[in-house]
């Protein structure tokens, strides 16, 4: 299992540079919003963090499609999914979102704060929005996968992807957006949505990857 | 036709489905004078109930839109119910019945959309609030175009069964966390002064014509639904048999060319 | 690594494989014991790969049944007893040789050669350090091959093992899977050419 991990990381890092292309993603996504709203800079440092967030979400929905169809472009995924009674798949699944995440979403975390700066996003604000972006994407990713793996066998499905991961994420951008908003906003309670959040996030670690090894049983 | 002339296993995995259509041919008309004879008495009733002294007339609209909404909600549980009949029992009429079903309760869905937001002119002076209700009927309006596009975009149909059966599961067991997120972030962003159609107690002059208008609505999604997947499922003999004339086709040919 | 299991064998029982919804063949029964070979013959778009896949715990049987007998806890099915080497070579064209085989030993187990010697087994020694991307189609082919060799399988369902492959390299893949079954292997190949495997069967599938 480590030995897939690392191995899809190396191949997120070195080979489709798909890391770099979601960072940019991410930079120009953000970039074109104050272009849309104007340069207030009160009210960007209002809705920065759900800027933040939306782009995130956004960013992280675009690699999605590559996740399991890569593997099944060359054959590996037969192997992965014959190698059930001795890797279950639901954990295969697992391991791959995680890789997934660590090596596509983690640099968008990581680019936040910085980006959160052009905004004149508060520093306490940035803080809780990068927070709850490291707690609240991989849920993005393990939602992701289901729709990743029903679309596995379709050569152009990177937007039906997006238009069936979408609605299931609402509840993570909602819980997302309102504990970084909380931090700053004082009579709302910041741990509660963060708790939420992570809950969310667990139970998306479990449903996603399931419904997703199911979904690249059946795919053939 | 004749089941015994083609005993390919996808013609034989049909036979259950033919007893299924005769009961469809026999239940349908049933069920939509049934629909036609509620529905107008509902609608009568709806007529002659008396006027909400704060909305006057339109509170009328509640008499559909309420009914659909409620339907959109009934459609989606038939599906997620039909998912678990594929997935499970892999019963082929429980496919059928997700796929027949699938663009019936968007179109529901989005009528009761369109009627909420009419009935919203009026009451809130604006087309559309980002109420909760509204917000979570939207959001699964969206999953129903979701499930609709997936079952369009894969083309060999037992894998289209499957991945609509485990989407539409998926999205069931989402439903309730997306109402609860949606509440909460209504409640946060906006004070619940809108308007709630669950308010203090209906009065039973109104209830009662909404109850029958209900249930003829329910006759009018079941009779639609039955010939949807009657639809469907003579959809799928003529792609069978044209598939079987293109392989004879091919076998002919083969023959000729070996002669 | 010594396989104990020596009543392991291989049963196919009317088989039935379907495709999009078609049926593309029926009635197939086979049985395999150690050290026997079964090569599926037949024109393109007669099931070969079909059945394989079926073998493999890929696809399910439109009807019949497949099962692995004797195998103890190690092997409790085809899929986990099987190497399965299909048309594709399930290798990262952004990796190295060397990376690829280690990984795919490593997510296997049951490490059977050191991921050079498995190199050098299939003449690929020399290479092992370059991406897999910058290999000839033969050379990929090969790589592919020495994945049978880096952890042990006591089944290899082969699907056109030698596409791509020179004279001389089908022969030499000819004695490694000659080896295979002297060491109490099973192998289930498909293939439209000669595999010149003496002592296997063959079993001729015509499109239906």
């Amino acid at each position: 299992m480590l030995a897939l991990y690392l191995r899809d990381v190396r191949l997120g890092i070195r080979a489709g540079s798909g890391a770099l292309t979601g960072v940019l993603f991410f930079l120009a996504v953000v970039a074109v919003i104050p272009f849309g709203v104007g340069p207030d800079l009160n009210l960007l440092a209002r809705i920065g963090p759900a800027i933040l967030w939306i782009g995130a979400l956004l960013a992280s929905l675009l690699g999605l499609e590559r996740l399991f169809q890569a593997d099944r472009e060359d054959g590996s995924l037969d192997l992965l999914v014959m190698a059930d009674s001795r890797h279950m798949l639901a954990l295969t699944v697992f391991v791959k979102c995680l890789a997934h995440w660590t090596a596509n979403v983690l640099p968008l975390v990581a680019a936040a704060p910085l980006l959160g700066l052009f905004m004149n996003v508060p520093p306490l604000s940035l803080g809780a929005a990068t927070l709850t972006l490291l707690a609240g994407t991989p849920a993005i990713a393990f939602i992701g996968a289901v729709g990743a793996a029903l679309v596995v066998a379709l050569p152009r499905g990177g937007l039906l992807v997006s238009v069936l991961v979408l609605p299931l994420t609402v509840p993570v951008l909602i819980f997302g957006v309102a504990a970084s908003r909380a931090a700053v906003a004082d009579p709302d309670p910041f741990l509660q949505p963060f708790l939420v959040l992570c809950a969310l996030t667990l139970f998306f670690a479990v449903i996603g990857p399931v419904a997703a090894a199911l979904a690249l049983r059946n795919a053939d | 036709m004749s089941e015994t002339a083609n005993p390919t296993a996808r013609l034989a995995a049909l036979a259950n489905p033919t007893r299924f259509l005769a009961l469809a041919d026999r239940l349908v008309p049933w069920l939509a004078a049934a629909a036609g004879l509620v529905l107008a008495a509902g609608l009568a009733m709806a007529f002659a109930a008396p006027e909400d002294y704060q909305q006057g007339i339109t509170v009328r609209i509640m008499y559909i839109h309420v009914p659909f909404a409620w339907l959109s909600m009934f459609c989606y549980t038939l599906m997620a119910a039909s998912a678990l009949g594929t997935l499970v029992w892999r019963h082929p009429l429980a496919d059928v019945s997700l796929k027949a079903a699938a663009p019936i309760g968007a179109t529901f869905t989005a009528l009761a959309l369109v009627t909420g937001s009419i009935w919203g002119k009026p009451m809130w002076g604006t087309w559309w609030v980002w109420d909760a209700r509204l917000t979570s009927v939207f959001v699964l309006f969206l999953m129903y175009l979701g499930i609709i596009a997936l079952t369009r975009a894969l083309d060999d149909q037992g894998r289209a069964a499957r991945a609509a059966a485990i989407l539409t599961l998926v999205g069931f067991i989402n439903i309730p966390i997306i109402k609860f997120s949606v509440d909460w972030w209504n409640t946060l962003h906006q004070p619940a002064s809108v308007f709630r159609l669950d308010g203090p107690t209906i009065h039973s002059s109104l209830l009662w014509p909404l109850l029958i208008s209900a249930l003829g609505f329910t006759f009018l999604f079941l009779t639609l639904h039955l010939m949807a997947m009657r639809a469907e499922i003579w959809r799928r003999r003529v792609s069978a048999m044209r598939r079987l004339a293109a392989r004879a086709a091919e076998g002919r040919l083969a023959e000729g060319g070996a002669s | 690594m010594p396989d104990t299991h020596e009543t392991m064998r291989l049963d196919a029982e009317s088989l039935s494989g379907a495709r999009g919804g078609d049926t593309v063949f029926s009635g197939v029964s086979f049985a395999l014991s150690r050290g026997q070979a079964l090569v599926v013959t037949g024109p393109n778009g007669a099931g070969k790969t079909t059945l394989l896949r079926i073998l493999a715990g890929l696809l399910q049987p439109a009807a019949g049944r497949v099962a692995l007998s004797g195998g103890g806890t190690a092997w409790p099915d085809t899929a986990s007893a099987s190497h399965y080497l299909g048309h594709l070579d399930a290798m990262k064209t952004a990796l190295s040789v060397e990376e690829n085989l280690l990984f795919w030993q490593r997510f296997a187990g049951h490490a059977r050669m050191s991921v050079p010697k498995a190199l050098e087994t299939v003449g690929l020694g020399e290479i092992g350090h370059l991406p897999f991307g910058y290999l000839s189609t033969g050379q990929r082919r090969r790589a592919a091959l020495a994945r049978l060799f880096v952890s042990h399988r006591p089944l290899w369902l082969l699907d056109e093992p030698t596409s791509g492959l020179d004279r001389a390299s089908a022969g030499r893949l000819a004695g490694l899977m000659e080896g295979h079954l002297r060491e109490g292997g099973m192998i289930v190949a498909a293939t439209h050419l000669p595999l010149g495997l003496a002592g296997a069967r063959e079993l001729r599938m015509e499109r239906e």
